[in-house]
């Protein structure tokens, strides 16, 4: 009896190892923590400042920005080590992978460009123009609508991936820092963070249709300072990191009200769900942390110590 | 199908918005002055400073502009020392100058605003600190984005006081920065209870690159005991060789040492570190607080045409002014003007050589309003009537 549940849990248990793969921004590193067991499993060097993150939708490669080293670097989640690194035109912060899984759209900060990259060919596709700082990057679940946010010029840029052009420009409240689509590729949400807003665009017109502002007891208005943003699993919540103001807003996804803040670390970035979507990972920039919390609930579980100034993060799946 | 109609609509938009393409026009006014001469010639003045922060500002607006169909024109009149300042301000405005970003000392400033052609006219002070101008001399189509030197002493009394280095000691320079700056900082420790032991005033006249060592230590030997040794240098002249060389082992804050300043090469957090880099690459040096107050002067006027579309002097002052206008200034939280004296809240970096130590306003210090208005002179006990009883 022990031994065959011995046995199953063996069988069982590299498959449970979801992982939640963070970038640390000071610290040169990606953190990989087990999302059941919270351990931190590994820690590989990356190239200079990483910021933005994300997986093949296979996940069997590991895009990161690689900020300073003016490099958009590929990882074998497997082992760790650098394949190779992709254009990426300067001072790449985010970016984000089409659906087909071969295009990467990157946002190039220093040089007010979209930079569009084939994984594949490892060549530059495209380069757009867009305003000044671009960050934020969402892509519609149908891969027909690129969205560019650019940080100083306050604007949302839609971009048509088949010409790669701009169709429509939509100004939002100050530095808007990232684009999100919904899952059903209804609506667009962009996060300003010196405006302290949340607009919400119908990507059949870009027209706004919601705009959300956040109120926490005992915080100045000027510290909530939303940023990143995750719908949830089941698409009736939208958690966005409020920044300094070191909370997760939880708002409804239909009424655009908030239901609840949830406490986490200081100065919170981004956010990744674990694959099997009962939790929510946070990165906390200035506590150097990352905390977990119970979807379910809505309660924080855990804190787990990263590297320094962790930024993005990325969810992966190991039972594939 | 849907997505075909989506493109179409987008078009129909874009080009709507090129087809009433509207021109804001702006105007860089600058009084040269002949620097005072300093001990050491290394780090002299960029003959640009401030202008180059304009320049860059309107790179970046007007990129924003290319969106919206909305363009800039920037004019440039800088006036040497000895030339007539009023003329070349009066002729620009004769020419259509409606919006002016203006680098002058206090006196030329109120000359200008005072103009009758001025009247009517938006004037946004990128230079003068003078207290005296967000105060008794205020003037209601003058807005102030260089902090004023209240600002940067309160900023700094704020950290002595968390360090608890409450014994402070002074030496002054005697030039008029100088006495402004000596003014607004022994106010600012009178404001946040801390106690000025001793003060002596700087009147060497021998050649301290050489001196120093030997003179320092002397002359600050009969200072009383202090926490820490603030020196009031505002040009840079003699009190970089205060440091090390002074009796007792304390630190240096004020004109050299900590420094409270509106901006610095080494300001880097909150995306500072993009803008330097825009920064550097356009001018091929640091940016200091005359350029930052430039670039986030114009970087306002572009944030006001965009969100009211309109190029009027009066439109854009009273969006300004009002509780809408939350500008981005990469120091971690939104920028507003004050309604009851025209000045830009904004956080003040204590910075060294190479860091930032802290950002005024530090934790603790509260306001009921707004946490940013605990530096400078706030709105009960502002002399300035100019702008009606906004506050």
């Amino acid at each position: 009896m022990i031994r065959a549940l011995l046995l199953t849990t063996l069988l069982v248990s590299p498959a449970m190892a979801d992982e939640i793969w963070v970038t640390n921004e000071m610290d040169d590193t990606v953190s990989v923590i087990d999302a059941q067991t919270l351990e931190v499993l590994h820690t590989y060097e990356t190239g200079e400042r990483p910021r933005g993150i994300t997986f093949s939708r296979d996940f069997k490669r590991l895009y990161i920005c690689a900020s300073d080293s003016d490099a958009v670097q590929v990882m074998d989640p497997d082992t760790g080590k650098i394949l190779h690194d992709l254009p990426s035109g300067e001072d790449p912060e985010q970016f984000v992978i089409a659906p087909d899984d071969r295009l990467l759209y990157i946002a190039n900060e220093d040089d007010a460009i979209t930079t569009v990259v084939d994984t594949q060919t490892r060549k530059v596709v495209s380069q757009i123009d867009v305003g000044v700082e671009p960050e934020g990057m969402g892509i519609s679940p149908d891969g027909k609508v690129q969205v560019t946010t650019s940080e100083t010029t306050n604007m949302a840029h839609w971009i048509d991936t088949q010409t790669h052009k701009i169709i429509a420009n939509s100004l939002v409240d100050p530095r808007p820092r990232h684009a999100e689509f919904s899952p059903d590729g209804k609506e667009l949400w962009v996060s300003s963070e010196i405006g302290g807003t949340v607009a919400i665009f119908d990507t059949t017109d870009q027209s706004q249709i919601g705009k959300i502002s956040f109120q926490l007891k005992g915080v100045r208005p000027e510290k909530i300072q939303p940023v990143g943003m995750r719908f949830s699993p089941d698409a009736s919540k939208v958690f966005i990191a409020l920044g300094p103001a070191n909370h997760i807003a939880v708002v409804d996804a239909k009424t655009f009200e908030v239901e609840t803040y949830i406490l986490v670390g200081r100065r919170v970035w981004h956010m990744a769900i674990s694959p099997d979507q009962t939790r929510l990972f946070t990165t906390n920039g200035v506590s150097g942390d990352v905390t977990v919390i119970d979807i379910a609930s809505l309660n924080p579980i855990d804190t787990v110590k990263v590297g320094r100034f962790p930024w993005g993060a990325a969810a992966r799946p190991t039972q594939n | 199908m849907a997505f075909q109609w989506l493109i179409g609509a987008c078009a129909a938009l874009a080009l709507a918005s090129q087809s009433q393409a509207e021109v804001l026009r702006i105007d860089w006014i600058e009084r040269q002055v002949t620097p005072p001469p300093v001990l050491s010639n290394m780090a002299a003045i960029p003959p640009t400073l401030g202008l180059d922060g304009a320049r860059l500002a309107e790179r970046d607006i007007a990129t924003t502009g290319r969106f919206t169909g909305q363009s800039y024109d920037l004019h440039e009149t800088v006036v040497s020392p000895d030339a007539d300042f009023l003329k070349a301000a009066k002729s620009a405005l004769a020419e259509g100058a409606r919006v002016l970003v203006v680098k002058a000392p206090a006196p030329d400033l109120l000359d200008l605003a005072d103009l009758p052609d001025a009247q009517g006219a938006l004037i946004l002070d990128a230079y003068a600190q003078d207290d005296a101008l967000r105060g008794a001399d205020c003037r209601a189509n003058v807005l102030h984005t260089a902090p004023s030197y209240a600002m940067r002493t309160d900023a700094l009394a704020q950290f002595l006081l968390k360090k608890q280095w409450r014994k402070l000691a002074l030496i002054a320079g005697q030039l008029p920065e100088d006495q402004a700056f000596t003014a607004a900082l022994k106010h600012s420790l009178a404001k946040f209870g801390l106690s000025l032991e001793g003060e002596k005033t700087w009147d060497f006249d021998a050649n301290m690159r050489r001196a120093a060592a030997a003179e320092v230590p002397l002359f600050t030997q009969d200072l009383p005991a202090h926490d820490l040794l603030l020196v009031s240098d505002e040009p840079g002249d003699f009190a970089r060789y205060i440091a090390y060389n002074t009796w007792t082992a304390r630190p240096l804050a004020g004109s050299e040492g900590l420094k409270p300043v509106g901006w610095s090469g080494v300001v880097e957090q909150y995306g500072a570190a993009q803008l330097q880099n825009r920064f550097r690459e356009a001018a091929g040096r640091e940016m200091q607080q005359a350029d930052f107050a430039a670039w986030i002067a114009v970087a306002a006027l572009g944030e006001a045409f965009t969100r009211t579309q309109a190029t009027d002097p009066a439109t854009l002052r009273a969006y300004m002014l009002s509780d809408e206008f939350r500008l981005a200034g990469f120091l971690g939280r939104p920028l507003s003007f004050r309604n009851w004296n025209g000045q830009l809240r904004q956080p003040i970096p204590l910075v060294t050589e190479r860091a930032v130590a802290a950002l005024a306003p530090l934790e603790g210090f509260l306001h009921q309003a707004n946490e940013l208005d605990t530096l400078g002179v706030d709105a009960p006990e502002s002399p300035c009537t100019a702008f009606g009883d906004a506050k």
